[in-house]
This record gives C-alpha cells, structure tokens and sequence, in this order.
C-alpha cells in the first residue's frame, strides 16, 4: 500500500502535486534520506559551507542596539555574513549537492527577491551544473541588481510574465518546467514549502544556523535564550533558527510582512491573516479569498512577498508553539534605520522586520537574553530605501 | 448504472471510442460556455469537462492558464458552476466532469462540494494537484455519494502506483500523453503505449488519453490503443480565437466533428443524431 502521511507535521504539509511529480519527489526523498547520513555527504557539504561560505557565522552581542532597546542583552545571528550576503546558501549548497549526487545535469529555481536565485546561481557555478533561474517580471524590474548578479554567475534568468508575475509565479512556472523535464532536472527550492521532502530537507539544511547558535550562546552566557526572533517569508531562516531549540524553554517569536497594515489587502502576513490552504503542494496557512483564489501581496522586502509559508511553521503556531506577528513597511525601515545607525550593520529589508519587533517589544524584553537572526545584509535593497532620504 | 458508464457501455457497443472535451467554465464568459456544451455535444462530444478555475493552474500551459484568468475574470466560482450544471441537466444527460486543483474544493468543504455537485447533476471530478495518497479522505465521500473521483496515471508512474491507481479510480482512467503540462501538440505520444499496455494488465476500466491530443491525425493514432481521447487546449485555442467572433459556435463544431469522426465505428459521420 502506499505509504501513509508521511511528510505532515500535524495536519500540515503533505504532497499534493500532479501524479507526474510523485515519482520525482520519491526519488528526492529516498536520496536525501540516504545521503544526509552518508559521512561522506555530511563531508563535502561542511567542508563548503565552512571554507566556501564562511561558516559558522558569529553571533555577535549588539550593545549599542541592546542599550537603545533599555535592559536587553541581545546577539544577533550573522547570516548577513555568509557568502552571498544571506542565508540562502545554507540551503542551495546542500540540494545543489544534491542533484549532483543524483546525477541530474540541470537545475532548475524560483526567485522573488532574488536572494535565493543569487545562492543558486553560486553553487551552480561552484559545482559546475547547468542553471536556469525563474523570476516574475515584476521582481526582475524591482530586483535588477541581482538579477545582474546571477547572470555574471553563469545562471540564465527565465522572466515570467504569468499571474501577478512575482514569487508565486515563479514556483509555477519552475514546477510546470519541473514537470515537463523531471528526468533530467532537479528543483531547488528555495524555502521550506512545497511537497514533501523540501519543507524537512530545507529546514534541516538551514538548521546549522540554530545548532550554531545553540552552542555560541551557551558558551557565552552558559544559558539558553529567553527569545528567538526572526522573519517570516517562506519560513526558512526563522525554523532554522528555532529547530534546535524546539525542546528549550525558549520562546519563538516569528515576524510577518505587515506592508501598509493588516486591515488593508497589501500585506504578506500570512500566519497572522490567513486560512489552512493547498498551494504549491502543500498544505498549510495561505492568503486567499473565500473561493479559494490565491491573493497578490504586498510587502516592502521582497523576500517575504510571498502568499504562503512552509507547513512546519503552520504547526508551530497550532501547537502555539511560536508566535506569529507582523510589523509594517513604516516599522520595518525604522528598525532599518536603527539597526544600520547603532551597530554599522545594515540589515535586508526583511531581516530589518524581525529588528522592528524587537524595538517594537522592548518593554516586554526587559532583562531577558535575546537572538535575532539577521537572516541577510542590506546592500540589495539600496534602491528601494533611496526613496526615503 | 451511472452516466459515465453507461456512455461506454454504449459506445463500446457501436464500436466507438469517447470524445472528452474539456473548457473552462465561464470561458469567455457564463451564458457562452453553457452554449459551447449544446455545442460540443450535438458535434459529437461524448463527455464534458468542465474546469473550474484556479488563480495558480501548475499543471496547465499556457491556454488553458489564460482561459482560466479569463473565467475568474467573469467572477466564476463554484457555486456558479453548479448553477451552470442544474441548467445544464435540464436539457441534456451528457456526462459532466468536474475539474479544479484542490484549494477551491477544500475552501468550499470536500464533502459539501461533493454532495452539492452530485445534487446539481455531476458525474464525475478530477483534480490534477490530488494523487491518491491524498486523496483517501476525498475518496471515501466521493465513492459514498457514487460520484466519480477520475486519478491520472502519467508516463513516469511506476508499476506499483499503476496498480494502485488503477484500482482506485472511478469511471475512467485519466492517462496523461507526456511528462509535461497540458498544451496542444502536434506530435503522436508513441511512448505511452508501453505504459498503456501496462495499465491494462491491471484493469478492464476504459483508459483515456489527455494532453496534447489536438488533431484528427493524431487522433487516429492512438484511437485504437485506449477507450477515449481528452481534448482541450486545442479547443480552447478555438474559443480564444473567436473571442469577438459571432460564428464561435459554428467553429467549434466543425473541430469537434473532424476530431470525433477517426473515432466513430466504419465511416458513420457521428453528431448526426
Ligand atoms: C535576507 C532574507 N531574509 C529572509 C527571507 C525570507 O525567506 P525565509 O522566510 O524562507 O527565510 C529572504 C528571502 O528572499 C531573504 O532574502
């Protein structure tokens, strides 16, 4: 018989894709599942992501920061500090290896703010494989920098020009490419939604930020945290984060694109204003309407301008095991500011949001042991905060 | 016995195999596509499809994900699709098949859905993004109300998922052409006969073979191989067409007869009543 909800997390996840993807994902899951306890697998991808990528990040104690925020030690997790400037790479140097492994030739991405096409287009070029990255028209005009970036990496950049032509778009387009080549051609992607396996393999991929930081703060205050907060899009810097410490009295705190406010439609706060739903395989929070219609969403970081967010994260807040939240545009640029002017470390517009939170809590905050995760630097969004000089 | 099978058990007897035409309901908009069915059936259509739109369609190219933002752009939703079908069923026992991904379903409620749109006349539903392992709950609702839950087999599916799906699936058995997304083709799909042949050491349920499907030509081909043959793009490509066209009715006719005759017994013209 077939085998049964396998992939869930409580009622979320799950594999609701077209019969022809099925066998694909079981290959991908019976070579991830094999692999990632082969030593040497465990090997190559440590020995990348340390002498390649940087790793382990520091988790640096912002004082200046902490004093604006009163009594509050906070350290902040460097992800800004990775190769490429986010943690994406986390991610795609561990599926890139992947498909080689698998002896695929061809690797196939979606890309919003092109973050995740950047770090793809990297271990592409790294690991010497074939690479086509898909980006809605609408990003591709928003984000033309990176969009730069992956094609001096060799990457080539497929517009897309269908739906409302941002991230979502883009998963559509590199599924409906995924299914017609699906023999040849691995799907790397880049958070931790869509069918199972990519939500469990993506959040152990990113889980060495957790596991970093696990050990980093037990050997500088011999103490577990009392708060972990990090930005929600897809979900995967924030369960990275929180995965390790799943069993800690530690409280997780998860920041949602709040946009122009929750009681307008543009925002991208999924967790805090969304119903269960299926997209992109899954089964999990969504924006949408009352026909089941995916809603077009808004939010100043085009990273977290996204209608879903991956099944575990989904789980956690029904096991009210996290707490979902949203700031908006307007608090996002000020945490922007604050964090670029105390510290001299200018964060990405989504990273900047879980900061937001953290000023926007101070008082709860008080005397407490605090971890952001400064999931990526600012330097790519530039153009967008010029407008605010 | 329902009216899937009853369509077959007759065909069978007069040596035809199955048109399936598939449209989007609403496409170009609602009062059109009920006449596009009248149409699609005096021409020769043997069962209806009738999608229902989905803002994010990862399974269709192309024309079918313009003719569905076309539907939505009518305000098409389920409920109005089971209004289409009751006024549909006064008039014709044409089998009708639902299709839709499953986000709109599980929005409605799966058992509602399912209990409405047998009430409104449905016979069968497909949903393109639900593969049995999560389909079980579904299933077990859809068999209770003896509406047809339609699985796709896909030429990548394994022996084992074959035999599993073709035991689960209701009324017919939905074999996608190629590995890819739905789009009219030129090119015959020689390669699925293999898995064809495969599918029926497993079962006797009719096969029909959708995605691609587009010419008479190509029709001829495969006619023999399977019970029925699904059309789609190739008809919305005609519905796009003759968006503004007054003889919309009229070209969709002669498509339906030149695809429909290949697969008629001896050189009886079908659509003729
Ligand atoms: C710097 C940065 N942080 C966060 C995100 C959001 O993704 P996730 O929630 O998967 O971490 C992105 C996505 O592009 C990003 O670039």
């Amino acid at each position: 018989m077939l085998v049964k909800k396998r992939g869930y997390f409580g009622k979320f996840g799950g594999c609701f894709v077209p019969e022809v993807l099925v066998p694909a994902l079981k290959e991908l899951e019976e070579a991830y599942f094999s692999l990632r306890k082969e030593e040497s697998f465990k090997k190559e991808l440590n020995y990348y992501l340390k002498n390649y990528a940087g790793r382990p990040t520091p988790l640096y104690r912002a004082r200046n920061f902490s004093r604006s925020l009163g009594e509050v030690k906070v350290y902040l997790k460097r992800e800004d500090l990775l190769h490429t400037g986010a943690h994406k790479l986390n991610n795609t140097l561990g599926q890139v290896l992947l498909a080689k492994k698998m002896g695929k030739n061809r690797i196939i991405a979606e890309t919003g703010a092109g973050q995740h096409g950047v770090a793809t287009a990297t271990a592409c070029a790294l690991l010497e494989i074939e690479c086509l990255i898909y980006m809605g028209e609408e990003d591709v005009r928003r984000q033309s920098l990176n969009v730069l970036r992956m094609k001096t990496l060799g990457a080539k950049v497929k517009k897309v020009k269908s739906g409302s032509q941002t991230l979502k778009d883009a998963v559509n387009e590199a599924l409906r490419d995924w299914v017609t080549n699906v023999k040849t051609t691995f799907y790397v992607l880049g958070s931790v939604v869509g069918p199972h396996p990519y939500p469990v393999m993506v959040r152990e991929f990113q889980a060495v930020i957790g596991r970093e930081a696990k050990k980093q703060i037990i050997r500088e205050e011999k103490r577990m945290p009392d708060y972990l907060i990090a930005c929600v899009g897809g979900g995967s810097n924030s369960i990275g984060l929180f995965h390790p410490f799943f069993k800690e009295k530690t409280h997780f705190i998860g920041v949602e694109a709040g946009g122009l406010g929750l009681n307008t439609t543009k925002h991208a706060a999924t967790l805090v204003k969304g119903k269960r739903g299926i997209l992109h395989g899954a089964l999990s929070y969504l924006l949408q309407d009352k026909n089941g219609q995916i809603r077009p969403t808004y939010s100043i970081a085009p990273g977290l301008d996204y209608p879903g967010v991956g099944p575990e994260l989904s789980y956690y807040k029904e096991i009210k095991r996290a707490k979902f939240v949203s700031v908006t545009d307007k608090e996002a640029l000020r945490g922007f500011f604050l964090l670029s002017k105390t510290e001299g470390i200018i964060p990405a517009l989504e990273s900047a949001h879980a900061i937001a939170y953290a000023k926007k809590i101070s008082s709860l905050l008080q005397n407490k042991l605090v971890i952001i995760n400064l999931s990526g630097r600012g330097d790519k969004d530039m153009h967008i905060i010029e407008k605010y000089f | 016995m329902n009216r899937i099978d009853k369509t077959f058990l007759d065909l069978k007897k007069r040596g035809e195999k199955a048109l399936i035409t598939f449209i989007s309901s609403g496409d170009p908009n609602p009062l059109k596509s009920e006449e596009i069915v009248f149409t699609l059936e005096k021409a020769g259509a043997n069962i209806i499809e009738l999608g229902i739109p989905f803002s994010d369609p990862i399974a269709d190219g192309p024309t079918i994900q313009s003719s569905s933002q076309r539907a939505l752009s009518e305000n098409i939703n389920i409920k109005k699709v089971f209004q289409m079908v009751r006024r549909i069923r006064k008039r014709s026992e044409i089998p009708l098949i639902l299709l839709t991904y499953f986000n709109p379903i599980y929005q409605f409620s799966p058992r509602e859905f399912i209990l409405q749109a047998k009430r409104a006349g449905v016979d069968g539903l497909i949903i393109p993004d639900l593969p049995p392992e999560e389909a079980k709950e579904l299933q077990v609702i859809s068999d209770k109300e003896e509406l047809d839950l339609i699985l796709l087999i896909s030429p990548n599916s394994s022996k084992g998922r074959i035999k599993i799906i073709s035991q689960l699936s209701r009324g017919f058995i939905y074999v996608v052409s190629v590995t890819g997304i739905t789009g009219a083709r030129k090119e015959v799909p020689y390669p699925i006969k293999k898995v064809i042949l495969r599918i029926r050491e497993f079962t006797d349920k009719p096969l029909c073979l959708g995605f691609g499907m587009s010419t008479p030509e190509q029709v001829k081909v495969v006619k023999d191989w399977v019970e029925g043959i699904i059309v789609g793009s190739a008809l919305i490509k005609i519905i796009e067409k003759n968006l503004e066209n007054q003889n919309l009715l009229k070209e969709i006719e002669k498509f339906v007869i030149k695809l429909k005759r290949p697969l008629s017994s001896g050189n009886k013209i079908t659509g003729e009543p």
